[in-house]
């Protein structure tokens, strides 16, 4: 079926066919029409799903963590502030292990007060446990959505999917959707290990614990984390076959023969491809690689694949305040840091607060890397 | 005492699927103010049995025996319940 969607009715689209158990939220542009949408779903008795319309969105992520601990599948969807008012209840989800998925559509944080689009949101719940995808158009946010939902409940984690706010959020796409039992029935149901209102089997959840186990149990967690990265790429394998549409966590796009490569996460990989195809019209041998998810960092396949280039340009829609270079640069540089070969790495952090990134911008960034080098550490694209 | 176990052991989530465990954590230790029941005054209504967080109220056959020093933390919460008219129960002065 194809119809025209923006990005936060594609997303209520798909949370209306997986039909989740519980749904608790609290509106915040720009992901408000996520909820908002769905529970017009609710009212007209398209889902079974139960919606709990809460006070903050600490008390939405509160109530997604019980619901989830009764054995539901759970959702909900916020941005911003609200995602920042979440903040401590995150570490909670992941650290008991629940499979909630929330959709996050990306946006900055205040001040000086703004609702449009960048990563400075799911950035700061970095080390908050979730898994993190980043999307660059409607469809993959659609497809990303239906995904998290099985490589959350396999892994035992939490998963934020996050398209950027107003981009895509609000802008209509070409989307194919599948047909919703097709969702449901490859979904199927969850199956938790524990149940909290299971009364043959009492358990108990939450429990405080001193210096003699908690390390223990985040050494856990962190394993949950680190053996993620496989039930992502079976999952996109068994979705692929599925519904015929393919992804990686990471994607390399013109790079055969690049020497310079443009690394970067969400909608900007669409304009990067723009700027790719016309510096090669030109004869230059750039690249892009688009990385599908943060969390896990795909180690391994992000590493082998940077490696091959001269120079890496890595950037970042969100700035880690005086950090030596934008968050994503850190990782990257740290991850190639071993390396017997390593590429030349150069930071830019672009689009804060929604501004503007165009093809010249992103061609700029491509003569940058082929360059190879640059005045200053981090460049701020097209910042007066 | 037990063996600690390691990361590898421990249940998903760090929850607790024996609830017995809570048996080796003896939380009387943590009280600083004692609560002291009467059985002449108490009617056997049982409200503190409901409201005792550490089910600290032993209780046979729907009769009120006194309370289990080795779990009762000494949050107050029976006298605080105890109806007004009655007061069975009076919280005092831990003394170590």
């Amino acid at each position: 079926m194809i119809v025209a969607k923006t990005g936060n009715e594609a997303l209520a689209f798909a949370m209306k066919q997986i039909n989740p158990d519980v749904v608790a939220a609290y509106p915040i542009t720009p992901s408000t029409e996520i909820v908002q949408i769905f529970s017009q779903y609710v009212h007209d008795g398209l889902v079974d799903s139960e919606f709990v319309a809460v006070e903050s969105e600490h008390s939405a992520m509160a109530a997604c963590i019980g619901a989830a601990a009764c054995g539901c599948r759970t959702m909900t969807a916020t941005a911003s502030q609200g995602l920042a008012l979440m903040h401590e209840m995150l570490f909670i989800a992941a650290g008991l292990r629940l499979p909630i998925v929330m959709a996050v559509a990306s946006r900055s944080l205040s001040s000086p007060l703004n609702i449009h689009g960048d990563h400075s949101d799911s950035f700061a719940s970095r080390d908050s446990g979730w898994l993190q995808f980043f999307c660059e158009t409607v469809q993959e946010g659609y497809d990303s959505l239906i995904q998290a939902v099985k490589i959350a409940e396999r892994a035992s984690l939490p998963a934020i999917v996050a398209v950027d706010g107003f981009i895509l959020s609000h802008c209509m796409e070409r989307l194919e959707a599948f047909e919703d039992a097709k969702v449901r029935s490859w979904l199927g149901r969850w199956q938790p290990n524990w149940n909290l209102l299971d009364w043959r089997k009492p358990i108990l959840v939450g429990p405080a614990t001193m210096q003699d186990y908690y390390f223990e149990f985040k050494r856990s967690q962190i394993e949950g984390m680190n053996r993620s990265l496989p039930i992502i790429e079976e999952v996109q394998a068994e979705f692929a076959r599925e519904f015929g549409r393919g992804y990686g966590v990471i994607e390399e796009y013109r790079t055969e023969d690049a020497t310079a490569v443009v690394l970067l996460m969400g909608s900007a990989c669409g304009t990067m491809r723009e700027a790719v195809d016309s510096l090669r019209a030109a004869g230059e041998k750039v690249g892009m690689v688009k990385l599908r998810v943060f969390r896990p960092l795909p180690h391994p396949i992000l590493s082998k694949t940077l490696a091959r280039f001269k120079t890496v340009a890595v950037m970042d829609r969100a700035d880690a305040v005086n950090s030596y270079g934008g968050p994503l640069y850190t990782e990257v540089t740290s991850l190639l840091y071993n390396l017997p070969q390593r590429p030349t790495v150069l930071s830019y952090v672009y689009g804060l607060g929604g501004k503007e990134f165009t093809p010249d911008d992103a061609a700029e960034v491509l003569r940058g890397a082929l360059a190879g080098t640059k005045p200053e550490l981090v460049t701020y694209v097209g910042v007066r | 005492m037990a063996r600690l176990k390691s990361w590898r052991e421990l249940p998903c989530g760090a929850i607790i699927d024996d609830p017995k465990a809570v048996l080796e954590n003896k939380t009387g230790a943590w009280r600083s103010q004692r609560p002291v029941w009467n059985r002449e005054k108490c009617i056997n209504c049982l409200i503190c049995w409901i409201y005792c967080p550490d089910s600290a109220i032993m209780v046979v056959d729907g009769k009120h025996q006194g309370i289990n020093y080795v779990y009762c933390k000494g949050c107050g919460n029976c006298a605080a319940v105890c109806p007004k008219k009655v007061q069975a129960i009076t919280m005092e002065q831990e003394r170590k």
